[in-house]
């Protein structure tokens, strides 16, 4: 495609040809105020507000249907401009109930922000009001407020061209047109939760964030999604000044970032939603030991003396075949890097288990979200997990323990009851050595010998690799809960104690580690990630078939 | 005691960066250290006050000016007189059916300095107003009444205007103020909780 140049404000621009002068500004720094355009969904052309001057052009023009052309002079800041900005803006105010004290969206609001940079300041309209509908509960997760609506459309086309599902449409005529679901429909697919995103306005609303806590008070982290093998880019929004606005919970809300090579612009409700395993009442913040029938709390210098000690004497004493270990695909690249050097390299463990289970499958579909709910599986694969080092799998641990092969089970972050159900309790009470590594309490973690607290994600900075072996990076957002800790610094203390080396004290540390020992790591750098991630060796353009 | 610090000690290096201020004490005279001479200048000092003020009270007693004199308040016998701008105990306002006035937009909360209020928010049952508070505590104690909160009410919904100045309690609990309290349904009570000694 042919490149033109032209300028904008004065600032000379480079874009390909026909593509949107709006883009072409937004690219060179340049805001033009806008509410219906949406890069992924399109421009009807119905706000009318980010007009612009074009020199040789008798009238201003909409720039998000103004293709660009080789030679244009294009203006936004000019006085015709300007003027014909504020007026349109006026005009979206004309209806607007001006309600932002209630408002949830007040703080990232597009007609807050647009009326103080680009506002006429004074209205001219004196007629009353158009009246419409209030807090209507158009779903399990939106609110809609039609007044506040200024009727982009950009939810409308949303539900129609990414979902498919077409639930909203707009409703009656001139003023009294109003945002609307279709009679008997109620917006509840499981992408619902992104129309509150793209609304510009304060019109569609989260349920679930509801008068929980003004954005302001927010602080935010960017960092991946852990629902799922997609791992869509999300950025974790934490509430930590001003605990008692969502009742002590430290995370109020995830939203989607934009990623190209993952997740576009949005995330589905189950990921969105599936935060509250973080500040539930049912983390563990303390080390339990079982001795005797009793319940001991340790520190972590007890348990690191411990431990390991009493897992290598069994080992030695009953043969380390007998050692099943269940990890998890939500632990990041480095735990998994700590996991293999104690499990695998170390005590030589006879059965270990990555791989889904009935446990953490769910559903799955064409646009986001994948049947593993977990997000590093690739990332298991990239170090050695099912290739290089053999994976058990549910049916054969159970059987191992039933027929008293296996002596010692340590699970992370999984349930073994979940998958065995019944036959489940009869089994773990023939075992000799067992531990529960994790973020919540579990089935299993009530009856095994050894309780352990690890972060949840958002609690330490980590690697994760997609389906796709994209490598993103999820930074810590908040600090750990209790006594938790990441679960590589716990498997690196193992280590040590055990008389091997860890050299590592953070994630980044053991990750650089990878990026040269590890052939799908080659070239990465921590620093590389960036905010959208890197793909792994394996999983590169010219070689994906073959390697994934 | 410790033993004050000589006066030609070296200064800490952190106040390097600020020139030393020096200041020099005045001796006493003979005049001054035997006493009896200062004790009549400050009486003259008293008594000059005194007869100042006799005259200009008389002075506005016969109608000549409308000001008067200095006043003595017998505080705590008498009440403190607080100017009518002044920034007193908060109040919440109500609306005419009796409810409060607040909506929970949290603007006071953000805007407050020393960061002495909490509000929760629920779901108002009228649906045009949609939002209220739940919890609205001010913590009197942490309050510097600079009065930003009555600046950033966008529903005139807290003043300060009580004229009351007086809020001390026993500990510090009682120097929170909850909603039924600062809306006047309620009344706080100083002495609920005194300490039994």
């Amino acid at each position: 495609m042919k490149t033109v140049k032209f300028t904008i404000n004065g600032k000379p621009v480079e874009a390909k040809e026909n593509s949107l002068v709006i883009d072409a500004a937004r690219e060179a720094g340049i805001e033009v105020p806008h509410y219906c355009y949406h890069p992924a969904l399109g421009n009807p052309g119905v706000c009318r507000l980010c007009m612009v001057e074009v020199e040789g052009m008798p009238k201003l023009q909409v720039s998000c249907r103004l293709p660009a052309k080789e030679g244009m002079v294009v203006r936004s800041n000019s006085g015709p401009a300007r003027t014909a900005q504020a007026a349109s803006l006026e005009f979206h105010l004309a209806n607007h109930p001006l309600d932002c004290p209630v408002c949830d969206q007040a703080g990232e609001c597009y007609l807050q922000d647009y009326y103080m940079r680009f506002g006429g300041y004074t209205s001219t309209m004196r007629e009353d009001k158009v009246h419409k509908h209030k807090r209507l509960d158009i779903g399990p997760n939106v609110m809609l407020d039609s007044e506040r609506c200024i009727l982009c459309t950009r939810c409308v086309r949303f539900l129609d061209k990414v979902t498919k599902t077409s639930e909203l449409g707009i409703f009656n005529r001139g003023s009294r047109s109003e945002l609307l679901p279709y009679p008997g429909m109620s917006v509840d697919n499981p992408y619902s939760g992104n129309i509150t995103d793209i609304c510009p306005v304060g019109a569609l609303t989260d349920k679930n964030f509801r008068f929980k806590v003004r954005v302001w008070y927010l602080d935010r982290t960017p960092s991946i999604c852990t629902g799922c093998a997609r791992g869509c880019s999300v950025e974790v929004h934490t509430n930590t000044k001003r605990p008692w606005h969502t009742d002590g919970k430290r995370v109020a809300r995830l939203l989607p970032r934009h990623n190209p090579e993952v997740n576009d612009y949005w995330i589905c409700d189950e990921g969105r939603y599936g935060f509250d395993y973080i500040d539930a009442p049912t983390r563990l913040k303390a080390i339990s030991v079982m001795e005797n029938d009793k319940l001991r709390g340790l520190t972590w210098d007890e348990t690191v003396a411990a431990l390991p000690a009493e897992l290598s004497a069994l080992c030695a004493e009953k043969g380390s075949s007998g050692l099943a270990v269940v990890l998890s695909g939500t632990l990041s690249n480095e735990d998994l890097f700590a996991a293999r050097l104690l499990f695998v390299d170390t005590l030589k463990a006879g059965h270990l288990l990555v791989k889904t289970g009935p446990d953490q499958e769910g559903e799955e579909d064409a646009l986001l979200r994948r049947k593993e709910k977990v997000p590093n599986l690739r990332g298991a694969q990239a170090l050695g997990f099912g290739g290089r080092i053999q994976e058990s799998s549910w049916g054969n641990i159970l059987d191992g323990i039933t027929s008293g092969k296996i002596w010692g089970l340590y699970v992370v972050d999984r349930d073994p009851s979940a998958v065995w159900g019944e036959k489940a309790n009869g089994a773990l009470s023939r075992l000799r050595f067992s531990a529960y590594q994790g973020v919540n309490v579990t089935h299993f973690a009530d009856s095994a010998r050894w309780v352990l607290p690890s972060c949840a994600y958002v609690e330490e900075s980590g690697t994760f690799a997609n389906f796709q072996g994209h490598v993103q990076k999820a930074k810590a957002a908040l600090q750990p809960l209790g006594d938790a800790r990441p679960d590589w610094m716990i498997w690196g203390a193992f280590v040590r104690a055990l008389g091997g080396s860890f050299p590592f004290d953070s994630a980044r540390g053991i990750f650089t580690h990878l990026t040269e020992t590890e052939s799908e790591f080659k070239g990465l750098r921590w620093d590389g990630l960036g905010k959208d991630g890197v793909k792994l060796a394996g999983s590169r353009e010219p070689q994906t078939a073959g390697a994934a | 005691m410790t033993d004050p610090a000589p006066e030609t000690q070296e200064r800490p290096a952190s106040l390097a960066r600020h020139p030393a201020r020096i200041v020099t004490r005045p001796v006493m005279r003979f005049q001054e250290r035997i006493y009896l001479i200062e004790v009549w200048h400050g009486l003259v000092i008293t008594s000059r006050h005194f007869f100042v003020n006799l005259w200009r009270h008389t002075r506005r007693a016969i109608g000549l000016v409308a000001r008067a004199g200095a006043v003595t308040i017998q505080y705590p016998d008498d009440p403190a007189v607080v100017a009518k701008r002044g920034r007193t105990r908060h109040r919440l306002m109500k609306r005419e059916d009796g409810t409060p006035r607040c909506v929970a937009c949290m603007m006071c909360e953000t805007v407050c300095p020393a960061k002495c209020i909490k509000i929760v928010a629920e779901e108002s049952p009228d649906v045009m107003i949609e939002k209220r508070a739940k919890i609205f505590d001010i913590d009197m104690g942490l309050c510097v009444f600079c009065g930003y909160c009555v600046e950033a009410c966008p529903e005139d919904a807290i003043r300060m205007d009580t004229g009351q100045v007086e809020m001390s309690s026993f500990n510090r609990q009682d120097m929170v103020w909850n909603m039924q309290e600062l809306l006047g349904n309620k009344k706080k009570d100083p002495a609920a909780n005194v300490p039994r000694l």
